[in-house]
């Protein structure tokens, strides 16, 4: 058996009466990376929230790295990274000064180290060298995505968990995004886990992916889905995008 | 379990210089790797080998060191090999040198701090000057829709101009009421402590109905709208200009200053000259109800010599300001919220910035009026 290191049990998660999960179970193997999908309303965001801690479920349990999430240690967030649909970066601090963030509050390196690395992060995401002092007002949605991704992967986290990574980009700029991803996963092992509704991302970097359906997930590879009969992952990627996407 | 990292030189076979690195190199490790690394002296040897084979686990800022290092030492001239790294690390590797690669590293120079502040001054004053500019600008603007709009009176946004005579009037009556009949009593509290020592303590009246009538009344009134009303203008455009609201109502060909500035403005130029009195009559009673329990006056002797006092002149006086003053917050909060930018994080920023200007613009024009009507012997 592999390693598993998002363990989701029995989840359940509701706003007043709407029930938006329940009895949800979830194994993610280290190393993979997997896309979550679902139509809107299905709580494919609120899954990513439960799981990171920031929304309280109702039932269930869930274990990342081996950790239960309401009892975790402080070093568990070092270990995920997370990247917000936006960038969510701090934006009274510059893009360097924001992926130092997290070696501030946790660990003590001398400051020219922690330029160096700001400086490594920032070239390994792709942003031009001059993106350092720069604030996040100054940069475009694209470059804003990238610092975000670059703060996330501040620690050297072992799972990157994205929302939306695509969203708002132009195809070309998408397309370099998902080859970003894909490149930073192969060669720091990260396991990665993300929301997305592009198909092209889908079908190019995930190994598996999350349907989120009837208040439940089914992961399966995309081939596997092709087969399920369910309407809705029917209409999903028998679609005429999905099929473009697929094609291409 | 993670193992302590090692960084050492040992003597390998032949005379080569080894250098060791080994353990877990990871990023909650790296300072003290760092500083290891830095010290390095290798005694003139013009080669030597990173031997990596005792590395059990590395990440991207353990990859920085050990590329790092190798690269110093080749700039200093000394041959580097690398042996044993495993090879799941060799992408990450690659990764590293890539970055480095793709920036090479920019010296910025440091800038001379007094050069650096005499530069902010200066822009702050252009920034100031040029912020006048557009103000005065937009002052035009809005004269010349309002003039528009009055020869054809069917323009006149009616429904909004009553909602906001609801929310920056009515609403307002409690809160201007309450601080001012408090300052009321403040006032007739600390000026009777001053006359008590000439025994003129009926003159307490006097200075209230002065005070309150020219000054007070009006003046805080103006200030507690422009914390309440302009700063709330400012919010409130300024999110439909982050929602594209205002863009979508200039596609439709509607004038974003006709719907939403003009109703704004007139609505605090009727209101706040309603409020002011209210707030004059708010610090009256407090005034009297304070001096009738703490001095040895009656209320119809206090209230006589009060109304003594209130000649029609002084009320006017204060009067008069109000709705200059009202046409100034609503100027600002309008101006301030039609400068919001793309992003919603300028809001927060222009509404401070809305209600401080108002605020200064306000004292600013009650001291004019002060030096006008002391010219004119008012």
């Amino acid at each position: 058996m592999e390693n598993i290191v998002i363990k989701v049990r029995g989840l359940r998660t509701q706003f007043g009466a709407q029930v938006v999960h329940d009895e949800l179970d979830l194994d993610i193997q280290a190393g993979q990376v997997v896309g979550i999908v679902g139509g809107s309303g299905t709580g494919k965001s609120v899954l990513l929230r439960t799981i990171l801690g920031l929304n309280t479920p109702r039932a269930g349990d869930i274990e990342v790295l081996n950790e239960n999430i309401r009892d975790a240690s402080d070093t568990l967030q070092q270990r995920c990274g997370v990247l917000f649909q936006n960038g969510a970066l701090f934006s009274s601090l510059t893009v360097a000064e924001n992926i130092q963030v997290p070696m501030r509050e946790h660990l003590q390196l001398p400051r020219k180290l922690m330029d160096e690395l700001a400086a490594l992060k920032i070239s390994m995401v792709g942003l031009p060298p001059d993106a350092g002092p720069k604030y996040p007002s100054e940069l475009s949605g694209g470059m804003k995505k990238r610092a975000g991704l670059a703060r996330a992967l501040s620690l050297d986290p072992e799972i990157l968990f994205l929302d939306e990574p695509t969203a708002g980009l132009d195809p070309i700029g998408a397309a370099a995004f998902d080859n970003l991803i894909a490149e930073l996963q192969k060669s720091l092992g990260l396991t990665v886990f993300m929301v997305t509704h592009d198909l092209d991302s889908l079908s190019a970097i995930c190994d598996s992916i999350a349907v989120l359906v009837d208040k439940r997930v089914r992961l399966a590879t995309m081939a596997e889905h092709m087969k399920d009969p369910h309407p809705w992952i029917q209409s999903y990627f028998h679609g005429p995008r999905a099929r473009a996407a697929l094609d291409g | 379990m993670d193992q302590e990292p090692e960084w050492d030189i040992r003597a390998g076979p032949g005379g080569e210089v080894v250098l060791a690195a080994e353990g877990s190199w990871t990023v909650g490790a790296v300072a003290d790797l760092d500083r290891r690394i830095t010290r390095t002296q290798l005694n003139g040897a013009k080669q030597a080998r990173i031997d990596a084979s005792g590395l059990t686990r590395l990440d991207t800022a353990g990859a920085w060191l050990l590329y790092r290092a190798r690269r110093d030492l080749s700039v200093d001239g000394v041959a580097v090999e690398l042996s044993g790294l495993d090879s799941q690390y060799a992408p990450l590797l690659d990764l590293v040198e890539q970055a480095d690669l793709a920036h090479p590293e920019i010296d910025r120079e440091q800038e001379n701090p007094f050069v650096v502040l005499v530069g902010r001054v200066g822009k702050a004053v252009c920034d100031a000057g040029e912020e006048a500019v557009c103000l005065l600008n937009f002052l035009g603007l809005t004269i010349v829709t309002m003039l528009r709009v009055i020869t054809r009176p069917r323009r006149m946004r009616f429904i909004s101009l009553v909602n906001q005579i609801e929310q920056t009037g009515l609403n307002a009556m409690w809160i201007v009421g309450l601080l001012l009949f408090m300052i009321g009593v403040v006032l007739a509290f600390q000026s009777a402590e001053q006359l008590r020592k000439f025994a003129a303590e009926i003159l307490t009246a006097d200075g209230l109905a002065i005070l309150v009538l020219r000054e007070i009344g009006v003046l805080i009134a103006a200030i507690l709208i422009a914390g309440r009303s302009g700063s709330a203008f400012t919010a409130e455009i300024g999110m439909m200009k982050v929602n594209e609201e205002v863009d979508a109502l200039r596609t439709t060909g509607v004038d974003p200053v006709e719907v939403l500035v003009l109703p704004r403005i007139n609505a605090l130029i009727l209101t706040l000259p309603l409020l002011a009195f209210f707030a004059n009559v708010a610090a009256l009673a407090g005034g009297t109800i304070m001096s009738v329990a703490t001095l040895d006056v009656t209320y119809t002797q206090f209230v006589r010599q009060l109304a003594d006092a209130m000649t029609f002149k002084n009320f006017l006086v204060g009067m008069v300001k109000a709705p200059v003053f009202a046409f100034l917050i609503g100027l600002v909060g309008c101006y301030e919220g039609l400068q919001v930018g793309g992003s919603a994080e300028s809001i927060g920023r222009l509404t401070t910035k809305s209600v401080v200007e108002s605020i200064v613009l306000v004292i600013l024009a009650d001291a004019t009026f002060s030096i006008v009507f002391s010219f004119l012997g008012i």
